[in-house]
């Protein structure tokens, strides 16, 4: 099994430490990973915004990085959703070779889905808070969407009790939006910061350390809220506490 | 900033309110799930509304004839009218020839639509309205903020306020029950002396030529009981198949809208009772044009319940004036867009496409999913926000040149943070900039230090 690790942007660019934790906690579980070169965007943000035509080249770029991959795996939900759910539109396959969109995989998905591991090398000792994200709840369905009246389950929180030492916790709005929403965080910022304090403060009164998730750029706003305010909290994307040693 | 995202700040501004119309709105939202939860065959439901409405709408000229023949068969008299100016007229022109100047009207969204209230004002004719929150607004004048809650966003000591002045209730006295039983007593007035009643359609069930009207006050059955002359009004959407159709979405609905197991009344109309008449007024207004548009046309199932306003995160935080078509949140930024992008386009923003409204719908209308596509038809249509526009544009740039995008992360890691953590950056209105790492992972990866993580530089 030959797996190309993608790395957003965005972690590219601000969060090195949660690439090289998927890339660990990867090779733990006995996985042959490579990362090629000089990845820049999937093109989620150009297409939230009302641009999906503008995403062409830089998916057509991304099919041709990955082609040789049996899996591409990343630490990020809402980009893997937006490239399973938007690259069979965007490149066109007339040769027969198979679209991006039918091998890409959210880290925790991949994880839980395909490797299945029954432990980890793991221990984090600490209260911490699962961020439900949107795309990672309601496209990637990492849990359950709470509206629906399906059994429940929450791949995260599976994945996360495998960790020695932990304590799991969930907001009480279980997956209400963070309010990051790619462009929405400036076009609309006054709702969108204001979603991201409530949200916040709900995690917080779980009494919980840290708030972790799927997604960096939910961190990444809520992290600026917190940074903003004060609160005493901080985030940590996922793949950092399952390959945690604290 | 789109005409939303102004609107939104404003209401913002008075953050304990902002937060009270939050918080009231997910109590809505809570009741509903746990009526979701407590049927199991919810989701079956759910499917089997959507595919009855897909079916009707599909076959739409047929069942409506339908409802025509069996609804006159039954001694109703049916109209048909192509837009809200036609409706007015017909409904002005059934008034005139029966007489009366009073009429008591319960909740309907069609009639806000058409703008029919002024139109009767304006032909000497008195509307009132009998749905309470739907009085509330009417006194205060302003239009309704949300289609099943239209005063959710008024406080109880407003409208104590309001009362004191309308109905001389006792000053100070915002007792929610006191208040009801005030109201209840001014409307009895106007139930025992109103002309004409009106009322909407929630289901105009085909196989029976009757209709059905839901309410929680029984207003509309009181309504009706006294004027011998009933008008109801129905977007021609409304129809459905047969009473087993019916059973599915009375099911679906008070769950939805409200979170109770069923609305306090439903009531059938069938037949004019003797020396009495009901007109069924069937309209158009743009829904057979919204049909055809094979992308967004899913937006005629709607049951107008509500429930993807006030699971929505937006407008619980925006508030139901924020948006600039009558009907807000997921399901207006929709029907607003369908009618037209260059006067509505100033909503489509106020989504952070996290999918609730999808996933509470009980029509199954896929809500976020068609935000999502009328953003990628506004620069077409030219109404697209051109500073976004520029923002896309240079991001394009960076994105597809490789040596573009790693020059400029590594610039703004060397950069001073104030450079772009700083008040112009509209990211710092209320949060941080993230700190750019001083080696991107792919920088890392390429000097070797991932392979070894031991020796990486933290
Ligand atoms: S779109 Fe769906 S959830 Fe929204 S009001 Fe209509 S039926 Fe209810």
């Amino acid at each position: 099994m030959k797996v190309g690790l993608f790395i957003p942007c965005y972690v590219n660019a601000l969060y090195p430490q949660v690439g090289e934790a998927s890339y660990r906690l990867l090779r733990s579980l006995g996985v042959e990973v490579d990362y090629p070169l000089d990845q820049t965007c999937c093109g989620q943000p150009m297409a939230n915004a009302g641009y999906e035509r503008d995403a062409e080249p830089l998916a057509r770029r991304m099919e041709q990085l990955f082609a040789g991959y049996d899996y591409v795996v990343g630490p990020s939900a809402s980009c893997a959703s937006f490239i399973r759910e938007s690259y069979p539109r965007l490149t066109s396959h007339n040769d027969g070779s198979p679209c991006l969109a039918s091998r890409i995989y959210e880290i925790c998905e991949f994880v839980h889905d395909i490797l299945r591991p029954s432990q980890l090398d793991a221990s984090f000792h600490h209260k911490v808070s699962i961020h439900n994200s949107c795309h990672g709840v309601r496209m990637l369905h990492l849990s359950t969407p709470s509206e629906l009246n399906v059994p429940h389950r929450s791949k995260l929180r599976e994945l996360l009790e495998l960790v020695e030492g932990i304590e799991v916790f969930e907001p009480k709005r279980v997956d209400e939006c963070c309010g990051f929403g790619g462009m929405f965080a400036v076009e609309e910022r006054d709702v969108s910061v204001c979603m991201g304090r409530d949200k916040v403060r709900d995690h917080l009164s779980t009494g919980a350390e840290y708030i972790t998730g799927a997604d960096s750029s939910c961190l990444m706003h809520m992290q600026g809220v917190i940074d903003r305010e004060g609160f005493p909290i901080r985030t940590k994307h996922i793949v950092e506490i399952l390959t945690a040693k604290e | 900033m789109s005409t939303h995202a102004k609107a939104a700040a404003k209401f913002l501004a008075d953050r304990d309110r902002a937060a009270w119309h939050d918080r009231a709105l997910y109590l809505v939202r809570e009741k509903r799930d746990r009526m979701a939860h407590s049927v199991p065959e919810w989701e079956t439901l759910r499917q089997a509304a959507s595919d009855i409405k897909l079916h009707t709408l599909s076959h739409l000229g047929h069942y409506l004839e339908q409802f025509e023949r069996n609804a006159t068969a039954n001694g109703m008299i049916v109209h048909w009218a192509e837009d809200a100016e036609a409706m007015n007229r017909i409904v002005g022109q059934i008034v005139r020839e029966h007489g009366g100047r009073k009429l008591v009207k319960s909740k309907s969204m069609l009639s806000e639509e058409c703008g029919l209230t002024p139109y009767l004002a304006e032909q000497g004719v008195e509307a009132v309205e009998s749905d309470l929150g739907e009085r509330i607004m009417q006194l205060m004048h302003r239009p309704p903020s949300h289609i099943v809650l239209p005063a959710i966003h008024v406080r109880r000591e407003e409208v104590g306020a309001l009362f004191e002045r309308e109905m001389a209730t006792e000053p100070g006295n915002s007792d929610p029950t006191y208040l009801t039983h005030a109201a209840r007593k001014c409307l009895r007035e106007t139930f025992r002396t109103a002309d004409i009643s009106m009322t909407g359609v929630n289901f105009a069930i085909a196989a029976e030529g009757s209709f059905a009207v839901c309410t929680n006050e029984g207003n509309a059955d009181l309504g009706t009981s006294f004027p011998d002359l009933h008008i109801a009004i129905m977007g021609l959407e409304k129809v459905i198949p047969d009473y087993a159709s019916l059973a599915v979405f009375t099911r679906l609905l008070a769950r939805s809208a409200t979170g109770q197991p069923v609305t306090t009344y439903t009531s059938l109309y069938r037949r004019p009772e003797p020396g009495k008449e009901i007109h069924v007024v069937i309209v158009d207004n743009g829904r057979t044009e919204s049909l055809c548009n094979e992308a967004h046309r899913n937006m005629l199932k709607c049951l107008r319940c509500g429930a993807c306003m006030n699971t929505c995160p937006v407008y619980r935080r925006s508030g139901g004036y924020s948006y600039s078509y009558f009907i807000p949140g997921p399901l207006g930024i929709n029907l607003g867009m369908l009618r037209s992008p260059e006067r509505y386009g100033g909503n489509v923003s106020g989504c952070s496409l996290c999918y609730s409204c999808s996933n509470v719908c009980p029509a199954r209308i896929d809500l976020g999913e068609q935000i999502y596509a009328w953003r990628q038809e506004m620069d077409a249509d030219g109404v697209a926000d051109p500073q976004k526009k520029m923002m896309v544009k240079t991001m394009n740039v960076l994105m597809r040149h490789k040596g573009l995008f790693y020059t400029a992360i590594k610039g703004a890691a060397l950069a001073p943070r104030f450079v772009y953590n700083n008040r112009f950056n509209p990211w710092c209105a209320g949060r941080e900039m993230p700190r750019f790492a001083r080696r991107s992972f792919n920088e890392l990866w390429k000097s070797g230090m991932i392979d070894q993580p031991k020796k990486e530089e933290k």
